[in-house]
């Protein structure tokens, strides 16, 4: 629940319901990204998400080293990935 | 130096580690990480046998699965255990042990219990299964508070009448507080959490430089953070100075995100007092639901049963989430109490320090002790 995984904007969904997609962890899915709304949020900008929701702006290597580090922590985050792919927010 | 090498960064680890040592000039002194990821990144690391002797770093409260407290669990599992109830949890909780089982018992004997990514995932069982009640079991510090509380906001603009919020959220300030009043810690500073501080910023922290005198650096993930979050509060500690200071500066601003700290304030209001494992009843520590938002509380829609249970007597996860002793000094730890079979929640969750020490630090500690390297 509390890992940080970083994403990248694909598309803006749903303005009402402040949705993206964006591709995490090698799926598309949607996320909220209310959170940062002050920030104008385009395709391609990568983001740090928890539970579902973007909070925060990153830049591409951030992302890269964040990524880096998710995947040395071995089995707690496959089982984040694997809520990850479950996910049906829409 | 072992362990270095696989850092993203050997030389520049090596001269962190060069300069701490520098620093620390044989001198003691110990710094609490606040949170669970950073006690994570420590043990996968070995980043403790890097540093000098004398410089300590000890475990901190911040891992919200571990600081749940038992009678929670059995609040959470009667209400799982309610006719039409579909209960929606993280993963992290499932496993943590009540007084009679964890929710995955409570699965077993027939409660329809669910793990969600996301409460918006929740929500989304809430519309598509309109004749269940559909409860979230809200846990979390500031960084998962946000979510929860935009889902409520849209649970309640679309009228989604079946969704109901177990709040369990706490807030990080307090108990960094509680610790700082404890006599039995003598601390030389903190590393600040990371993605807490995305959302409240570095201003809470001021009372523990101005109030308490301590250092405060907010820190990143990476083992190079971490080294140089310690290197800038020795830098602090030589200097006489106490400040806060911001090592994670890639994602973590001075005022936070003031967004998400609205939508907090307008749909969650203070507890007066909440129980902490380890650390007791805290004023003020954890949140519960708006009155503007009565209607998706779980705990005003079913019976809790609200009871205060003790921790089992062999389980020392309290003195593990204060800091007063190391995991492998708990009396269970590795023998009746194992990732496996977890009797406490420090062993549960991947950011407690047991889990992470039995999965990473305890090889990292015998591979330190047959190169000769400190314990």
């Amino acid at each position: 629940m509390c890992l940080g995984i970083p994403g990248q904007v694909v598309e803006l969904v749903d303005a009402n319901n402040q949705l993206a997609k964006v591709e995490v962890a090698g799926v598309r899915r949607n996320i909220n990204i209310g959170l940062l709304d002050d920030v104008a949020i385009e395709p391609g900008d990568w983001v740090l998400i928890h539970v579902g929701f973007a909070m925060a702006v990153i830049d591409e290597a951030e992302a890269a080293r964040a990524l880096e580090g998710l995947q040395l922590m071995g089995q707690a985050y496959r089982d984040e990935v694997a809520l990850v792919r479950e996910s049906r927010i829409a | 130096m072992r362990f270095v090498d696989e850092y993203r960064d050997p030389a520049a680890a090596r001269a962190l580690v060069r300069r701490i040592a520098t620093l620390s000039n044989g001198k003691r002194f110990a710094f609490m990480e606040v949170c669970g990821g950073h006690t994570h990144t420590i043990y996968r690391h070995g980043i403790e046998h890097l540093l000098p002797d004398g410089v300590e770093l000890v475990h901190g409260p911040g891992c919200p699965v571990c600081v749940i407290p038992m009678g929670r669990i059995d609040d959470a599992i009667a209400v799982a255990e309610q006719p039409g109830v579909l209960f929606t949890t993280f993963g992290d909780m499932m496993r943590v042990p009540g007084s009679s089982g964890s929710l995955l018992d409570a699965k077993a004997r027939g409660a329809d219990v669910r793990f969600v990514y996301s409460p918006l995932d929740a929500l989304r069982l809430a519309v598509d299964n309109p004749g269940r009640e559909v409860v979230f079991f809200a846990v979390g510090f500031e960084t998962t508070a946000p979510s929860t509380a935009v889902t409520l906001r849209r649970a309640k603009a679309e009228g989604v009448s079946n969704f109901s919020v177990f709040c369990n959220h706490v807030t990080i300030v307090p108990p960094i507080k509680a610790i700082l009043d404890s006599p039995d810690l003598r601390l030389d500073g903190f590393l600040g959490p990371g993605h807490v501080s995305t959302v409240i910023g570095q201003r809470p922290y001021r009372f523990v430089a101005e109030q308490y005198g301590k250092p405060l650096v907010t820190a990143g993930f990476e083992p190079l953070d971490i080294l140089q979050a310690v290197e800038m509060l020795l830098v602090q500690c030589a200097a006489g100075r106490a400040d806060v200071e911001n090592q994670y500066t890639r994602c973590v601003v001075e005022e936070g995100n003031p967004r998400a700290l609205a939508i907090m304030a307008e749909v969650f209001a203070l507890r007066p007092h909440f129980e902490w494992r380890g650390l007791g009843f805290i004023s003020q520590s954890a949140l519960r639901l708006a009155d503007a938002y009565a209607d998706f509380d779980a705990e005003r829609r079913f019976a809790v049963p609200g009871v205060r249970v003790a921790d089992p007597k062999a389980c020392q996860c309290g003195e593990v989430l204060k800091g007063v002793i190391k995991p492998w000094q708990c009396k269970v730890f590795g023998t009746a109490c194992t990732p496996e079979t977890p009797i406490g929640t420090c062993m549960v969750s991947s950011e407690g320090a047991c889990a992470a020490y039995y999965n990473f630090g305890r090889l990292h500690r015998e591979a330190a002790l047959s190169v000769g390297a400190r314990a």
